[in-house]
């Protein structure tokens, strides 16, 4: 089976928001519909709570690089629903990612935000009980068409998780696993591909003395960008980052994103993250899910200076989640 | 006894602030049966430095009689013949132990291996609870059963059809290939069950990460759980072929008791604990030099299988470390 990138001859146009947000049991504070206006500040320029985020935007690099959304969506989900047994956890997601830029998820813990990460590379066919409805593309076809190779699919769509799991081998074989499960054995292509991508993930200077030693040794944030560079080596289309730095400290989060915006040359990269400055830093869109919906999805300056959706903005001024 | 509040309200004890212990029927018992249980925990201390005392001492007392060099250095193992013709070389036992133990161990090990990733990888939670107790109630079989499965099953209905009739080679009627496959079978629980634990406890995020590469699930099993768990695997490697060494009706009754320099197991061959049996069942006079060497040879047998006891609680530790 193939999963070649095939052109689409209809050109979308800007990610498509999610479902209009109607739904009436919202229990946050502020029922006025008012936009409320935060207390006031020390600081000048920020007098609403979203002023914040337009002063992040001051200087983003961001800016004049973001990528053109009416390109044919890389990843594309249709009306997607997903069930763990009875529970329904995602409601009729659609959503367009287009090739090369960073998507950036966000929503209250519990919202979703993984079952959907993962129901792009099918990740959770591996839980028992679960069901799919709907459909989700990667570029253009359907991956839960019947005749879909998942572990080729999954070569094209990696993924990153929360907590780095290196496996108890080398770096050296932990980078090279993916190619050698693909059937690699030449060792001097497997070092160059090891070498590419631990500096891809800018970790070679790090260790490239020390090939040899257990990747458990290496630092947290040294081991995430080791799993990074382990996910690089299958040469996927797509990154999947579920909360790639959340158990960093700021320097190493530092090298993440900036690894991200450096990746996002060649790769779609998608990004659930907690941190609103994170995503606003990173990401050219955002997306916002809440109770298994996708709420809003925009350019991540518009949805953080301007967001539609009143639920959008009271998450993001930290008034719930 | 029954605590009523009145009971709670009116006892002394229960007004006063003092923190001082008294004297009381609570404090009596606990301190029983503290005492009780600190008997039982001293009586197998106690019995097993009893056991290493006593083999100890009539093993030092059969070195007087007899040379180390001898016993480490003869090829030859004959304490039933007189004078001249009397030797005591360990070596014809260490081999009949370890031939049975090695046959053992190329059967139960792979096979043990093999199940447990089935288990832990492969099997449903329904399968997996069918499965464990069969392994379970194998384990429970008592050994002497497997003994005479041997002896009247595998040499007469497999081994002598195969290797004797269709293939030539002539098969004892005590051998160590019937015994090795038999005590290989008996240890198959061991090793599953202490592999299916070390497997198990491999953290689910290096299965999904090895899925998140575009792994099938034998890459996942073999290249990345097993590894992961290789020293939970070592240690029941090492404890499953103590056990096989340590074995003792199985072969005594599949094996025979031919005590001969001997790797052919096709012929009978006699192990370290084939003989203690051989010497505590037979008219040896207590305190003779052949008694004696029982205590010799069961020192030896102590010897090697606590060292590869010590070797596995060793890995077993480490692997423990690696994860937490
Ligand atoms: N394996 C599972 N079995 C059953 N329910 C699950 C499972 N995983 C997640 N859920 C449920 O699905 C819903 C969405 O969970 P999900 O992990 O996608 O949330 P999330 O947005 O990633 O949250 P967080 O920010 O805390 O990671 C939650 O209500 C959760 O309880
Ligand atoms: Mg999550």
């Amino acid at each position: 089976m193939t999963l070649n990138s095939s052109p689409q001859p209809e050109t979308p146009s800007v990610p498509t928001p999610g479902p209009n947000n109607d739904s009436p049991d919202m229990n946050t504070a502020n029922k006025s519909g008012v936009v409320p206006k935060l207390r006031p500040t020390d600081e000048q320029p920020p007098t609403t709570a979203l002023g914040q985020f337009a002063k992040l935007f001051q200087n983003s690099r961001n800016e004049p690089g973001v990528p053109n959304p009416d390109q044919a969506p890389k990843i594309e989900a249709q009306d997607l629903c997903f069930f763990y047994g009875e529970k329904q956890a995602l409601f009729n997601v659609t959503i367009k990612v287009p090739p090369r830029s960073v998507t950036a998820f966000i929503g209250p813990s519990g919202c979703g935000k993984s079952t959907f990460l993962r129901t792009l590379n099918r990740m959770n066919d591996i839980i028992e009980g679960t069901r799919l409805a709907g459909k989700a593309l990667f570029d253009g076809q359907d991956i839960y068409a019947p005749n879909v190779d998942v572990v080729q699919l999954r070569k094209k769509v990696g993924m990153v998780f929360q907590k780095s799991t290196p496996f108890p081998k080398s770096i050296f074989d932990n980078v090279a696993y993916g190619p050698m499960i693909a059937g690699q054995r030449n060792r001097r292509v497997l070092g160059e591909i090891v070498e590419t991508c631990l500096k891809r993930a800018a970790l070679w200077n790090e260790v490239k003395d020390r090939l040899a030693e257990s990747a458990l040794a290496l630092s947290g944030g040294q081991q995430q960008r080791l799993c990074i560079a382990r996910s690089l080596a299958t040469n996927p289309d797509v990154l999947l980052m579920d909360e790639p730095a959340s158990a960093l400290d700021p320097a190493s989060t530092a090298r993440i994103e900036d690894l991200i915006f450096e990746l996002k040359q060649n790769y779609t990269i998608v990004i659930v993250t907690h941190n609103m400055q994170q995503a606003a830093r990173v990401s050219d869109f955002t997306a916002f899910f809440f109770e298994g919906r996708l709420i809003e999805i925009g350019e991540t300056q518009t949805l953080f200076t301007r967001p539609k959706e009143k639920k959008t903005e009271d998450y993001i001024t930290g008034r719930f989640g | 006894m029954s605590v009523t509040p009145d009971s709670l309200t009116t006892s002394p004890a229960s007004q006063s602030n003092s923190l001082v212990r008294r004297f009381s029927l609570t404090a009596f018992k606990e301190a029983i049966i503290k005492g009780l249980l600190f008997g039982c925990a001293f009586l197998s201390i106690f019995t097993t430095i009893a056991i290493i005392w006593v083999l100890l001492t009539n093993t030092l007392s059969f070195f007087e009689d007899v040379s180390l060099a001898e016993f480490l250095g003869d090829t030859r193992w004959t304490p039933q013949f007189e004078g001249e013709q009397k030797h005591f070389g360990i070596w014809p036992l260490i081999t009949g132990t370890f031939l049975v133990a090695i046959i053992a161990a190329s059967i139960g090990l792979p096979l043990g291996l093999l199940s447990a990733i089935y288990l832990s990888e492969y099997a449903s939670p329904k399968m997996r609870n069918i499965a464990k107790p069969i392994l379970e109630i194998l384990a429970g079989i008592p050994t002497v059963v497997f003994g005479y499965f041997a002896l009247v099953f595998v040499t007469p209905f497999v081994l002598r059809p195969i290797l004797q009739t269709m293939l030539g080679f002539e098969v004892g009627i005590y051998n160590a290939l019937s015994a090795g496959i038999v005590v290989g079978i008996m240890i198959v629980p061991t090793v599953c069950s202490l592999s299916e634990d070390a497997l198990r406890v491999v953290p689910n995020g290096l299965r999904e990460a090895a899925y998140a590469l575009g792994s099938t699930k034998l890459d996942v099993s073999v290249r990345v759980v097993v590894p992961a768990a290789l020293s939970g695997i070592i240690a029941s490697f090492l404890l499953a072929f103590s056990r096989a060494v340590g074995e003792t009706m199985a072969v005594t009754i599949a094996a025979g008791q031919q005590p001969v320099l001997n790797i052919n197991p096709l012929q009978s061959v006699e192990t370290m604990t084939a003989f203690i049996v051989n010497i505590s069942l037979g008219d040896t006079p207590a305190g003779s030099i052949e008694y004696k060497s029982l205590y010799a040879v069961a020192f030896t047998l102590f010897a090697l299988t606590l060292t590869m006891n010590i070797i596995s609680q060793w890995v077993m530790r480490r692997y423990r470390e690696e994860y937490q």
